[in-house]
């Protein structure tokens, strides 16, 4: 076993796991540093898996796929956008009303698209090699330019003080609603990439296929202290522990697969109690800006 | 609740109805089927068929409960999304309590005896909920959602290492004693725990309205720092406000476990716990809201069933989570109109 895990195929594997994983949490953290909570991660992976599918289908293309994964993120994005910020809907809410309603709307559309409410047809995928799949390298260029971005750039000084002091911000003339808008949208597409990954990597989208990484990622991000680099970082240690499970369950029979299953959302609880006693939300995080 | 806020959360629900329907409908084309149709088809076969009347009550009981355990923790400020996961807890401990019992054990003991086993492990599972969050600051709507895949994968290890008869997904029948009989609805399957739904729902008003807990409560939701500088304990209104919502969201099992199937079954009364937000939030978070909210949406559970052969059934699970959106989006903008409105 120690062997396989050695192996390169297993460090192929941690990565596929991983990617959707850190595009959630890449895209999370824009979000959230610009003081929107987002429940809606799970939302943006589901619909992003769902759209990249349908285009990929539907042009055979799998580039196309891969845009259509980031706009299905970003369209989720949008239609928060406009309920938190325009109409000043609870956040959480919201999050959670795009959750569900992204369960529903995706088997349903798969129903009337494809006459099944659990599987797409077979689209164009991403399988395979890990190095000849794009969505890594989108994804290492957006573990590079995410936190650069946040950190480095105007946007990034912008985008932090919508989160931490909105007021500051706005009586320095600029739009907090524009600001958190932007990040809303470009945290969507991202996240709606990883969503590509979940079904591009297995050619076709199946219902309820994001199970829950989108709260795992949130998860991420605040144990990365809402830091996307941290985050990016705290999801490859989850996609570790997810492909380790994986071996254990090809190699070790006696454990209860029904337990092995659980480990991520068992490792997700233990970050949450663990981890918020030390870290530092934005301080604006949640509120409506005025 | 004062007038104004009768009419604020009525006028809100109302609006989201509306939304609702739009939504409904541009789905209904977009499968190439009249809305005209399906929503005829909806209320005709529907409201016109005693079976499907009493159906609909059977599936607007679980919907009281868990609505109430929504709407009683968003009353102290807090999201409990767990009820997916108290209910399930609920009914694998209702069905293993009513099956321990002895035979003969009489309908008095052994009814109460299982309904505080659905209320425990709900209740248990709501309290960790609100530790995790008053105490290490843990989002708790991210605990519960993992809470629910924990206790899904639970279940069905302790179902499949010996909780299931045999080959099969479902534990062993409860005793005689502990079933609650149906209500003889067209041979429909709403049964006595419809009448349970009611009176907690009056004791959850009762609770909240009239006591000092409720009221204490109501603070910490308020504002946890003005709780705070009143000197009340918050941490512990959290959790045992957690707690009770997760017990409510238990009692659920009352319906499926006692009145129905007798047994717990692997994905019994699914998607319930969710539901509750829709409930919880189209009723104002108020017991009667509750109530009728969850008529209404048991109404749209059944009627997704009787229209499957016109529209995809997930049409249902569409609706209900565009009627969360619009009561979310709405609700605002309504209380602004209407503090507007009551200026000179």
């Amino acid at each position: 076993m120690i062997a396989a895990m050695l192996s390169l195929a297993f460090l192929a594997q941690v990565v596929r796991i991983t990617i959707p994983y850190a595009m959630a949490a890449l895209g999370g953290s824009l979000t959230e540093r610009s003081g929107v909570v987002d429940l809606a991660l799970e939302a943006k992976l589901l619909v992003g898996a769902f759209t990249a599918a349908v285009v990929a289908h539907a042009t055979g293309s799998v580039a196309l796929g891969i845009a259509g994964g980031a706009a299905g993120g970003a369209a989720v994005a949008a239609l928060q956008a406009a309920c938190v910020l325009r109409l000043g809907a609870d956040q959480v809410v919201v999050g959670v009303a795009l959750n569900l309603a992204a369960v529903g709307l995706t088997r349903y559309l798969l129903e009337v698209l494809y006459g099944s409410s659990a599987n797409s047809p077979p689209v164009p995928g991403v399988g395979g090699a890990v190095a000849a799949n794009p969505i890594l390298w989108i994804a290492a260029a957006a573990a590079i330019a995410v936190p650069v971005a946040v950190s480095r750039t105007r946007f990034g000084l912008r985008l932090r003080a919508a989160g931490d002091r909105p007021e500051a911000l706005a009586a320095a003339g600029v739009s907090v609603e524009r600001v958190r808008l932007l990040a809303l949208l470009a945290g969507g597409a991202i996240a709606g990439i990883g969503g590509a990954q979940l079904s591009l990597a297995v050619s076709g989208f199946s219902a309820d296929m994001s199970s829950g990484r989108g709260y795992i990622a949130l998860a991420a991000v605040i144990l990365g202290g809402w830091r996307p680099a941290r985050a990016a970082l705290a999801c490859l240690g989850f996609g570790l522990a997810e492909a380790i499970v994986i071996q254990l369950q090809l190699h070790a029979g006696g454990f209860p697969r029904e337990l092995a299953q659980l480990l991520p959302y068992g490792l997700t609880l233990a970050v949450l109690a663990l981890a918020m006693a030390r870290s530092r939300p934005p301080a604006a995080l949640g509120k409506a800006a005025e | 609740m004062t007038r104004a806020a009768v009419r604020r959360e009525a006028a809100t629900a109302a609006i989201a109805l509306l939304v609702a329907v739009a939504a409904g409908s541009l789905l209904m084309i977009c499968a190439r089927r009249s809305p005209v149709e399906v929503w005829g088809a909806m209320l005709g076969r529907t409201l016109g068929d005693p079976y499907a009347v009493g159906q609909v009550l059977f599936k607007a009981t679980p919907l009281v409960f868990t609505g109430l355990a929504v709407s009683l923790a968003l009353r102290a400020g807090l999201f409990n999304i767990g009820g997916e996961g108290q209910m399930v807890a609920g009914s694998l401990a209702c069905a293993v309590v009513g099956a321990a019992l002895p035979a003969a054990t009489p309908a008095p003991l052994a009814i109460p005896l299982c309904l505080l086993a659905a209320a425990g492990a709900g209740g248990l599972l709501g309290a960790a909920t609100g530790a995790l969050r008053a105490y290490r600051g843990a989002h708790e709507v991210i605990v519960a959602i993992m809470l629910n895949a924990i206790v899904a994968g639970v279940a069905l290890w302790l179902g499949n290492a010996g909780l299931f008869v045999g080959e099969s997904t479902h534990t062993a029948p409860i005793v005689a004693g502990a079933q609650l009989p149906a209500l003889g609805i067209a041979g429909s399957a709403v049964n006595a725990s419809a009448l349970v739904a009611v009176a907690v729902a009056a004791g959850v008003w009762w609770l909240g309205e009239r006591t000092r807990v409720g009221l204490d409560w109501r603070i910490v939701g308020a504002s946890p720092a003005a709780a705070e500088n009143a000197g009340l304990p918050v941490a512990r209104a959290v959790v045992a406000a957690m707690a009770t919502s997760g017990a409510l969201a238990g009692l659920a099992a009352a319906n499926f476990v006692q009145g129905y199937k007798h047994v717990y079954e692997a994905g019994v009364g699914r998607g319930a716990g969710f539901l509750g937000v829709a409930v919880a939030l189209l009723g104002g978070a108020h017991p009667a809201g509750v109530v009728a909210a969850a008529l209404l949406l048991g109404f749209l559970s059944h009627a997704g069933l009787v229209v499957a052969d016109l529209v995809p059934k997930d049409l249902v699970d569409v609706l209900q989570a565009v009627i969360v959106l619009a009561v979310a989006a709405t609700a605002p903008a309504v209380r602004r109109f209407m503090r507007a409105e009551a200026r000179p």
